[in-house]
């Protein structure tokens, strides 16, 4: 009976390891900063939760079978309705183990916010490499402003060095993810969102779009290769031989709806594409937000009464005077 | 003169042309109609149709229509969930593996949950609401019995109007939430969104008048001597949830009305360009969206804290406890909304703020569970059909809660968002904790409603292969969602994906045999009511012995005004102090009652709805302006000439009812009170 329960024990954790090991689950086995921080938490949070839900599940079954009415011997209180005792302990063990985790998120979500650049990279001056990348219909565009390089469905990054992604989106709302390096964040037009990630390790990861955007969407799947620095400037100089150029009428030309793209490389970008994209004004004629919010605030009522808008002009004759 | 129909654009009849699954479920449904139609016209029902339901203002009546659309929609629903598990154990590989194309694979996930939520969940806790609450109160109808039936016939004309996009046209392919720019006419350019928006206007429409109605009911029409703090736990939660759905739904028809004006009128609330902004509309979304599932899921609270001491012998644990619980949970749930979009660049404060907020709805939901577990320590247990849908309530619910809590931290939801892990999450709340609560609300106040019990062991082995089916088909989604698997995927590229997928599907495989159990048992009802032709037995008023609030106190089914005298109470748990203390009474003189008179103003209030929608749906203006001007003349003409008069029921009547009951109690062998 004894090596029964033992052998029962040790096949049931063997399937449990096999069905979560035979396959890779990209959360629990990180490669990213951010993406061990955060397997690290949702661990904790799982015990922490635990501590208390297996307990209750356990009482359900104890006490359907202890206090069964078949079984007329045990106590039976049919009018005990109040105990301060127990009520006191009803709301102050979640009230802890609430407590505990909420400083924990607070930490967390101070420690890792997307914007930020990440500790461990600014300790050691780690120049980040700065992507921008753009949804489109239904691919991705990531564009290399220090390189004027750009790609569809492609990222190349060196391991160990931070990354700042901006993130935007040309026509329906996206999300970034690469499970494996962690958290995901909103690519939505109008926007520009700023994401912070880091691979500790070599390896191509697969990452996705994480917000559904119609007919396409499950196609719009790309690759992130963390590599070492020269495979990186190897890559770089791939994907400038391509000799594609990406500029106001090819990105335009992109913009059209396409599902599951190939890797596309393109050698040079115009410089000013990705602010035009997220004020949306690449189209010939258009007017950036920027612009028209400025325009907006002026005619607004508080920009009527302050005329803040005037003080460049008023100040530029001084300027020239010295 | 035909609207949209003329435009090829639209393609109005492309999925019947083009779909064999769509063409053959029209057929079927069509066949089902025909023959429906058929039997009554056969039977000579449609007097007793017309009379006793369709234009009923009573509110067990309407109770039962609303539950009868939410099964209904629970089985349109379902199917969709089938299709989806099916399609995406085969969908390994491109675009064209599994059966279904990307564009109806999309419409099909957001009907399952347009349906389960507004046209599934909501009417079931209506129907509950107006079965049980009045009895619960000791009150003879609602506030308001016109609005009640104008409400039912509503919710019925959205649910119609949703279903008709199965055929003319299609439905949304855009998620349940209809998130902008996808969803305006840039993104979704044919009827899909169209028939989104009105069906939810009319099914909002619907539950704010039925909310304001609840909430006078329990406000107005308690009986004498109960007070705040002795009604039952389901009224409280009943309470909250409409005061919440009054709160909710409003910024629900007004988001909705102002996407209407972006593809109606040319607006840009939530456009791209032009000055909109689609952020705006996820905030209002999730305004109603999130104070929704409590709207949902406190009722089901209600129905727990009803069956757990019923079946335990217990009194309810904590009662106080339980309704600042309750209280609680109404203020918080419209301090989390933007959980939903922590991956939206919030920031630190505002993500660390909509975090804590969260977790700590955890600790209100948390004292209930233990109020419920302190319920059945020291009871005397029995575990019959309802016990046993509680007992695995509790069981799942917690699970659901657990991962809830994991969610709410803020830097974790970062790797969940919109994985499957978060799929498998709320279904893990909504069908463990909303539906599973439902179906033993349902199971436990069956024998009010119809005098007898549904079958015992088919209710066991429903619960069973619910409860088992649950666990088969989303533990596999918690772990895909670890894996890195999205939601709303028509394929994927991952081979190792596949074997979970397959038992996700074997899992709702399971579930559907519980449906079809709990199908067979509602036909052995129906097999007993033909056998009996349609007399229903009037039996002991008590059947699960141990009961405790005034709806048993009553006759099973209840007479049409529900108590011949009216009880008056001075204890929680009224009817449990009368049995205990003996000072149930058995009335000799009675009095004559008022009743309201029926009306047929909703029902043709809700065939003009519908036709208002299907027009608007279609750009037939013309008929907009028919309908429109029907809907408004017929609500005026009730107002002015209608029978607001109601009538009496003599008191010989009433003693006439009443001694058939008697006689029938005493005749199935109950005791002489």
């Amino acid at each position: 009976m004894e090596n029964l329960k033992k052998v029962l024990g040790i096949l049931s954790v063997l399937t449990l390891m096999s069905l979560l090991s035979g396959c890779d689950v990209a959360v629990l086995s990180p490669t990213g900063l951010v993406a061990k921080a955060q397997r690290d938490l949702i661990i904790i949070s799982l015990i922490l939760m635990l501590c208390i839900v297996i307990p209750i599940m356990f009482a359900v079954i104890f006490f359907a079978i202890k206090y069964h009415a078949s079984k007329k011997d045990t106590e039976y209180l049919p009018d005990w309705g109040i105990s301060h005792k127990v009520e006191f302990f009803m709301w102050s063990i979640p009230i802890c183990v609430v407590s505990i985790l909420a400083m924990l998120s607070a930490y967390f979500t101070y420690k890792y916010e997307p914007s930020k650049p990440l500790d461990y990279a600014v300790a050691t001056d780690n120049n980040p490499l700065r992507i921008n990348a753009v949804a489109l219909e239904w691919k991705w565009l990531f564009i290399y402003p220090e390189y004027g390089i750009a790609t569809i469905n492609e990222i190349y990054a060196p391991t160990g060095r931070q990354v700042a992604l901006q993130l935007t989106a040309q026509d329906t709302i996206n999300a970034f993810w690469v499970p494996k390096l962690g958290s995901v964040l909103y690519a939505m037009p109008q926007m520009n969102a700023k994401l912070h990630l880091l691979s500790e390790e070599n390896g191509r990861f697969p990452g996705m779009s994480a917000n559904y955007s119609g007919d396409g969407f499950a196609g719009m799947h790309f690759t992130w290769h963390s590599v070492s620095n020269g495979d990186f400037d190897n890559w770089v100089s791939r994907v400038r031989r391509s000799g594609n150029q990406l500029n106001y009428v090819t990105y335009l030309e992109l913009t059209k709806k396409s599902k599951s793209n190939p890797v596309t490389y393109f050698s040079g970008v115009d410089r000013d594409l990705y602010y035009r994209v997220v004020n949306r004004c690449v189209a010939e004629g258009s007017k950036c937000n920027e612009e028209l919010m400025r325009l907006a605030a002026a005619r607004s009522l508080w920009g009527e009464l302050c005329s803040v808008f005037d003080v460049r002009e008023s100040i530029a004759p001084v300027n020239i005077r010295e | 003169m035909f609207g949209r129909f003329t435009d090829p654009t639209a393609e109005a009849f492309s999925a019947l042309q083009h779909e064999p699954i769509v063409l053959y479920t029209v057929l079927t449904i069509m066949v089902l109609g025909i023959l429906v139609f058929t039997v009554i016209t056969l039977c000579g029902w449609w007097g007793t149709l017309w009379r006793n339901w369709i234009t009923t203002v009573d509110h067990k009546r309407i109770g039962i229509m609303y539950v009868v659309l939410a099964l209904v929609m629970l089985v349109r629903g379902f199917a969709d969930a089938l299709m989806m598990r099916l399609h995406q154990a085969m969908a390994l590989g491109n675009e064209s593996a599994g059966y279904l194309p990307p564009d109806h694979y999309d419409q099909i996930f957001t009907a399952h949950g347009v349906i389960m939520i507004f046209f599934m969940a909501t009417p079931l806790l209506f129907g509950l609401f107006n079965y049980i609450l009045p009895l619960q109160i000791g009150a003879r109808d609602v506030a308001f019995p016109f609005l009640n039936n104008l409400g039912f016939w509503i919710t019925f004309a959205g649910a119609v109007l949703i279903n008709i996009s199965l055929g003319v046209g299609n439905f949304g392919r855009v998620g349940w939430l209809a998130y902008p720019p996808l969803s305006e006419l840039s993104g979704s350019p044919d009827t899909g969104v169209d028939y989104y928006l009105w069906s939810l206007q009319l099914s909002g429409i619907a539950t704010t008048i039925s909310a304001i109605n609840f909430v006078a009911t329990i406000i107005k029409m308690r009986v004498s001597g109960m007070t705040m703090m002795k009604l039952p736990v389901f009224c409280w939660t009943a309470l909250v949830a409409n005061v919440l759905i009054l709160m909710i739904y409003p910024v629900l028809t007004v988001a909705l009305a102002l996407l209407i004006g972006d593809r109606y009128l040319g607006m840009h609330f939530f456009t791209n360009d032009g000055g909109g902004n689609p952020m705006v509309w996820i905030n209002y979304v999730w305004i109603f969206g999130h104070p929704e599932v409590y709207v949902l899921v406190l009722p089901a609270f209600g129905i727990l804290s009803e069956v757990v001491p019923t079946f335990s012998s217990k009194c309810l644990f904590g009662y106080t406890s339980m309704i600042w619980a309750i209280l609680v949970i109404l203020v918080l749930s419209f301090l989390v909304w933007a959980h939903h979009f922590f991956t939206m660049g919030g920031g630190i404060s505002v993500n660390t703020f909509f975090s804590v907020a969260t977790m700590v709805i955890a600790v209100p939901t948390g004292v209930k569970i233990f109020n419920w577990l302190f319920t059945m320590y020291k009871g005397r247990i029995r575990l019959e059909p309802p016990m046993l849908w509680c007992m695995g309530m509790i069981f799942t619910f917690v699970g659901g809660g657990l991962t809830g809590v994991m969610l709410s931290i803020a830097p974790a939801d970062w790797q969940f968002h919109n994985s499957l892990f978060l799929v498998a999450h709320f279904h893990h709340t909504i069908i463990g904790g909303v539906v599973f609560a439902y179906l033993a609300g349902l199971v436990y106040w069956f024998p009010k409603a119809f005098g007898i019990k549904l079958n015992r062991a088919l209710g066991i082995a429903s619960f069973w292969c619910w409860f088992i089916g649950f666990y088969f088909s989303f533990f596999p989604l918690y772990i895909l969602g670890l894996m890195g698997a999205t939601r709303r995927l028509q394929h994927y590229i991952e081979p190792s994906w596949q074997p979970y997928f397959i038992i996700a599907m074997i899992g709702a495989l399971i579930i559907a045999l519980g449906i079809l159990f709990t199908v067979l048992q509602l036909l052995l009802v129906v097999w007993y009511g033909i056998k009996h032709k349609g007399r229903l037995p009037v039996r002991e008023n008590d059947p699960w012995g141990d009961t405790r609030t005034l709806e048993w106190s009553i006759s099973s089914p209840p007479p049409p005004y529900n108590f011949a005298i009216l009880p008056s109470v001075t204890t929680l748990d009224a009817y449990w102090h009368m049995k205990t203390e003996g000072t149930q009474c058995k009335p000799t003189r009675f009095s004559r009652i008022h009743m309201p008179s029926n009306t047929s103003a909703g029902f043709w209030v809700g065939i003009l709805a519908l036709i208002l929608g299907f027009a608007l749906v279609w750009h037939i203006w013309w008929l907009v302006a028919f309908s429109f001007i029907g809907v408004i003349s017929v609500i005026i003409l009730h107002s002015f000439i209608g029978d607001h008069c109601g009538y009496y029921l003599s008191a010989m009547e009433v003693q006439k009812t009443e001694d058939a009951f008697t006689a029938a109690y005493l005749k199935a062998g109950g005791k002489e009170i």
